[in-house]
This record gives structure tokens, sequence and C-alpha cells, in this order.
């Protein structure tokens, strides 16, 4: 799998470099030979369902497990844990400790990346005030609300500047206005040079702010890439409404067109809209509309991973917090 | 360390710096560490009040007196015979109370008095000086019998008795009493290092509980090296263990010294009190850092509260097995039953401790201190890559896979999987 735009890309241009990965958990294959290649500066999803193998495999790049098989380099290194403080993880499952204050939190955080806790306080409470959340600054976690907390958490996360920044899942749990702001925040940290790498099973996200993506399914990748990548995998589909009923011009539809309602839909012909244009004109077609439709990532998931592991995911924001 | 973040990781102590002084300010700011400092002197309070009462009721008791009644000349005579031995052998001469001058022919019904429960007679001395009865439960009969013989002898006599003057020459110790003092010196810091272990060491059970509960574990995990997550979090509890002490320490010492007790009522220990404290300190240490370590990873397995509890009374029963190895090996100073305590490393810091109160020599306390530390050290990898290996799989499919610790063991002996 490679997310990066070139096979040739070397080292010192990726952020992470994964080949062959592989873990078990006593009889359970979670991963299977997983490799990923993401770029320096990229926003990169990892799209796949609840129990895909997204979070093992996040796991094993950042050092908390090792693969059984295979190797990764983090920013260069063999070792995640050597760049532990050029690395932002936010996990899955949030935590904090109830009684800490917020600036706490986050000074603890960025204590564990080597940031000195003053300065990580410091830190926190600027962040905290850039955020709206200043008020927030001396609460106990406990008294936040979930949303508040686990934007304080984001911030730990970020706190130390790291370089590699990876959020699992970073979307759940969140209503639709801190979403968008974590959709800015993370474009920001992307403008700013910084990777991000971040796992989701919602599709909108995915198709909002990565560049890359790679789709993870039942332990193994079937597809990495960019997104329009992902999306060429199926021809856009045409969408025609004709005033004639029949005619010359049905020639010019092939074979594998299908008519719903009043529309046909077909694939766009290899040769492009303009000689099939032609020839529903020369056949007197009477068109009353006309559109080139390009496949969704939903649909492109469909059709790399297959209909079974698409059902757990969720095709927008919205459809989650349902 | 820079003030912006370069590349690298944290060493081992720093890292673990990091998750002791947060483990170490949580409770110590906490409410629940107030209850902490105070729960051990509850039962000491509790202890001196009953101790007192109980000395009360004792001296109470053991003040009873022994009933007389003879004929008059007897009587006087038994009474003077029993003033003067008093004077020379002290508390073991029953006081004597006369309770009838009888009359020629006369009686007195012992029996009837001491079951009529008047007074406070423990027994009643009857006949006459030459044919003393002492009448008595079981108990006192044997206890006063030579008594009452001696005080009748001493009274029939009727001559007075020349006590040679004594002449006294106190030596400091005797062999004897140092190997006994000693022995009883080691035995005594032997039990204040077990309890102080026992009450202590137990708290690390649920010290990884929290962070699995609030899911902080990952994030430590992300960061820092397991291993130091686990030293962390035991100098933590460590520290905290020993500020309890300084505060446990100073009161009980301001308790002894405000009831006239001192040191100089335990034998000089072989190495001498200063070293005797310090190696008393540390191997304090040694042994919460041995038991704790163990501790820590077998708590860490437990995916519940209630789970650690279900482990509290197991692990304080091997503690207890542990306190016997180390005692009995006090017994066998210089066997082999000693040094396999000694090489024991859970019995091994009590072992030593006993150790140091009989014996003078330092330099086997230098080796037991390293020995101790290796498996320290061996002990907290071996938890924290278990813990990697078993606790630490995946996200919600995972957290369901993750397994209690009855499911660990199971799998852990599972032949073949």
């Amino acid at each position: 799998m490679d997310i990066a735009t070139s096979d040739t890309a070397v080292d010192t241009e990726l952020a992470i470099e994964a080949r062959g990965l592989v873990k078990r958990f006593d009889d359970t294959l979670a991963v299977d030979g997983v490799d990923l290649l993401v770029p320096r500066g990229s926003i990169t999803g990892i799209l796949g369902p609840n129990g895909a193998g997204k979070t093992t495999t996040l796991r094993m790049m950042l050092g908390i497990i090792d693969p059984d098989e295979g190797m990764r380099r983090v920013l260069g290194h063999d070792d995640p844990k050597d760049i532990a403080r050029l690395i932002g993880y936010l996990p899955e499952e949030r935590g904090l400790y109830p009684a800490m204050k917020a600036t706490d939190a986050i000074g603890f955080m960025g204590a564990l990346r080597g940031l000195p806790l003053p300065e990580g306080r410091e830190r926190g409470r600027k962040l905290l005030e850039d955020h709206g959340l200043g008020h927030a600054a001396d609460k106990q976690i406990r008294q936040l609300s979930k949303g508040m907390a686990q934007i304080v958490q984001l911030l730990g996360t970020l706190v130390h500047d790291p370089q590699l920044v990876v959020l699992d899942e970073p979307f759940s749990g969140l209503d639709a206005i801190n979403q968008g702001k974590l959709e800015v925040l993370i474009r920001g940290l992307a403008d700013k040079g910084v990777t991000v790498i971040f796992s989701t099973h919602v599709i909108a996200h995915a198709e909002r702010l990565c560049e890359g993506i790679a789709i993870i399914a039942g332990g193994k990748v079937p597809f990495a890439g960019r997104v329009d990548e992902a999306r060429d995998r199926i021809p856009a589909q045409v969408r025609l409404e004709t005033s004639a009923q029949d005619g010359p011009w049905m020639a010019a539809l092939p074979e594998s067109r299908r008519k719903v309602g009043k529309f046909w839909y077909f694939p766009l012909p290899d040769t492009g809209i303009e000689p099939l244009l032609r020839a529903l004109i020369d056949g007197n077609a009477g068109i009353q509309s006309l559109s080139i439709e390009r496949a969704g990532l939903h649909d492109a998931f469909v059709a790399i991973a297959g209909e079974a592991a698409a059902a757990d995911l969720v095709t927008s924001p919205e459809g989650e917090e349902a | 360390m820079q003030g912006t973040t370069t590349a690298g990781r944290l060493s081992l102590w720093r890292a673990a710096f990091v998750v002791a002084r947060r483990d170490f300010t949580a409770i110590l700011f906490s409410r629940a560490f107030i209850f902490f400092l105070l729960g051990p002197l509850f039962p000491v309070a509790v202890a001196a009040l009953a101790g007192g009462v109980g000395a009360q009721v004792q001296s109470e008791a053991m003040a009873a007196d022994v009933g007389i009644a003879m004929p008059a000349d007897d009587l006087d005579a038994m009474m003077a015979a029993r003033d003067e031995l008093a004077e020379k052998v002290g508390p073991a001469i029953p006081p004597f109370v006369a309770l009838e001058r009888l009359q020629p022919g006369e009686s007195f019904d012992a029996e009837e008095l001491l079951s009529s429960g008047e007074g406070r007679f423990a027994a009643v001395v009857t006949g006459t000086v030459q044919e003393p009865q002492l009448t008595a439960p079981e108990a006192n009969l044997a206890r006063w019998q030579g008594t009452v013989s001696l005080i009748a002898a001493k009274a029939a006599s009727r001559e007075a008795t020349a006590y040679p003057p004594v002449t006294t020459h106190p030596v400091a110790t005797s062999g004897a009493s140092e190997n006994r003092g000693r022995f009883q010196t080691a035995q005594a810091g032997q039990l204040l290092l077990f309890l102080l272990i026992m009450l202590l060491a137990s708290m690390v059970l649920s010290n990884l509980v929290e962070e699995k509960g609030n899911k902080i574990i990952e994030i430590l995990a992300a960061a820092i090296p397991m291993d130091a997550v686990f030293v962390g979090k035991l100098f933590a509890m460590l520290a905290i263990s020993l500020v309890g002490i300084a505060v446990w320490g100073s009161v009980g010492t301001g308790l002894l010294l405000a009831g006239g007790r001192s040191l100089s009522e335990f034998a000089n220990p072989g190495v001498g009190w200063p070293m005797f404290f310090a190696l008393g300190a540390v191997y304090f240490g040694m042994g919460y850092l041995l038991l704790g370590s163990i501790f820590l990873a077998v708590g860490s397995m437990a995916t519940t509260v209630r789970e650690v509890q279900t482990l509290a009374m197991p692990v304080t029963m091997a503690q207890v097995l542990v306190f016997f190895l180390a005692s009995l090996a006090v017994t066998r100073t210089g066997e082999w039953f000693e040094y396999l305590a000694i090489a024991f490393p859970l019995s091994s810091p009590f072992a030593m401790l006993a150790r140091a109160a009989v014996d003078e020599a330092l330099w086997p306390h230098l080796l037991a201190l390293v020995w101790q530390a290796v498996c320290v050290a061996v002990f907290i990898r071996a938890g924290a890559s278990l813990f990697r290996r078993k606790v630490m799989k995946s996200g919600p499919q995972g957290a369901a896979r993750s397994r209690g610790l009855g499911s660990l063991i199971r799998g852990t002996f599972r032949i073949g999987s």
C-alpha cells in the first residue's frame, strides 16, 4: 500500500513507512500484512469499519505494541519511542485524570513528551484560550463536559509541537460544532507542515480532509492512495433525461445502461462525453438534462472493500451522531 | 531539558519521574491522604487505651488479698513474718488480711468465705503455724503454696534471721542476655518491617486500575516505556509510604518518650543503632519495591476493582509466608536456611535486617542490596513486559478481548495454544 505520490519516494520524505505488518492476538489475526507509506506534511486517513485493524495498526506504528512480522519506520526511526517528543497521539479511548485541572492535564501530557511541566502548563493555558476554553483552564476535568474534555486532551496531544500527529477516531463523541473546529485545527496543522494521520469510520471526514487514504478491512489494506484515485476505481456515471423514448440515439448508450424513473444511468464511455453528446443530438434524443456524476468515496469503498465492510461505515458525521 | 522539545525520548528515570510526580502530588493533596495518615494512629490509640485499661484490670486482679484466720499468737507471728519477708522479697509475697483471731477450739470456714464472694480474697490461710492450711482455687494453690510455707517457716523460727549483705557488681550485659537481646531486636525489627510493608505495599495492587479505568494508560504507553510507568508508580507509592512512616514514626517516638520508654530496652544491634535504622530504611525501600513490583504486575492484570479486592487476601497470605520464612531464619543464623531466606528475593530484606541486629559485619548488606536491586529491576521489567503483551491490545474490540486475571491464568497454562 502506498499513499505517497510516488513509489520512489525516499525515506526522508516519508513520515511513516510500514511494510508487511502482521499482528496476532492469540488465535486472531488482527493485522495481516499491512504496508503504509505516508508522506511528510500530508493528511492521511485510515478508513475502515470498527474492528478492521485501524487501532492495532496505529499502535504498532507508535510502538505501543510490536508487530509480529514486518517493519515500521516513523520519521526515519525504527523505534517510534526514540522520537516520542516528535509525536502526538490521541487514542480512541479518551482518558484524563478526573481530578486534574485542564492546564495541568495538558502540561502533564506535554511532560510525558519531554516538555517541562511549567512550560506545558503555560502553553496549555494559551491553547485553551485560543480555542475558546480559557474559562475552563483552572477547572478539574470532571467538571468539564465530555466534548470539552476531549478538546483538552487533543490540545494535550499538540502542546509539545509534534511533527507527526496520530489521531485515533478523533471525531468520535464530538458534536457538529466541535467536529468543525477539529477539522480546522487539522488543516492548520498540515499548513504548518505537520503530518497528520487519523483513523475514522466516517467517510465524510476522510473525504473532506484527506489527501491520501488507506482503506482497511479485515486486517488487510485493499487500497491506499489519493482520494481521487479511490474514486476513479469506479467510472463516472452519466445521468441522462430525454424527451424521446426511443430512436437511433439509443445506440449511443452502452449495454450496461439502466433506467431509474425518467433517468438513464450508465458509465461514462472511455471516449469521453463529447462523442456521446454528438450522437445523442444527431439521434434526436431531445436532451432534457445530462450530468456526469463522479463516484463518492462511499461507493469507492464498497467497490474496493465490499458491502460487508461498508456496512459499519458512517457516511456523514450526522449519521454517526444519530 | 530545553524549553522546546527536540528529537529523542525521555530517559527511563526522567519518564519515571514525570509519572511519579503526578501520582505523588495527586495522592498527597487528596482528602483521602489525611485518612491514610490517621488510619494507623487509630489502632495505636485504641491499643494504648486498651493496654491502659487492661493493665489497670490486671493490676487490680493481681492485687487480690490472702485472708488469714488462726489462733491469735500464730496469726500475729504469720503477719510479722509476712511483713519481714515482703521487705526483702517484694511483691512476690501477697498482702495478708487478718480475718479472725480464733479462740481455742474455734474453726473458720474458708470455703464459705471464698464462695460468698465477699472482699477480694484470692485465698485463705487457716490452721496453725506448724500446720498451715491453704484454701483457694486450683491456680492460686499452686501459686501461693510455697510462699505460705516459707512465711510459716519464718513465723515458726521465732528468731531473727541474719540476712548477709550482698555486694553488687553491675555489668552492662552478659553474653547470654546480649544474644537474647539482639535476637529480640532482630524479631522486633522484622515485625515492624513486615507490618509496614504489609500495610503499605498492598496499596500498589490497585495502582494501575485508575489508569486502565480512565484509559490514560494508552497515553502513557505511547509516550514512555512501560518500565518507566511501573518504576514511576512504584517510587511514588514508596515516597507516599515514607511520608506516612515519617508521620507515624514521629508520633510513635513522641508517645514512647512521653511514656518514659527508650531504645535502651532493646539490646544494641550488631551494627549499632544509627546503622540499624539506616539499613532498616533501605531494606524497607527494597522490600517495598520487591513486593510492590510483583503486586503492581499482578494488579495490572486485574480489570476491575473487584478483582483487585479479591487478590488482596491471597497476596497478604503470601506476605505472611515470606515473613515466616524470614522469621525462621533468625533462629538459624549461619545455617543454610538463613542463606536461603537471604537469597530468596522477597524474604531477603527481612532476613538481612535481622542479620544487622545480630551481626556487626556490613559487607553482606552491600551484596544483599545489590542482589535485591537486580531482582527489583528484573521484576519490573517482567511485569511491564507482561502488561504490554497481555493488556495493551487494541481498541474497543480489543477491550472486549482484554481478559481478566482468571482468563489470563487459564491462557497462561493452556498447553499448545
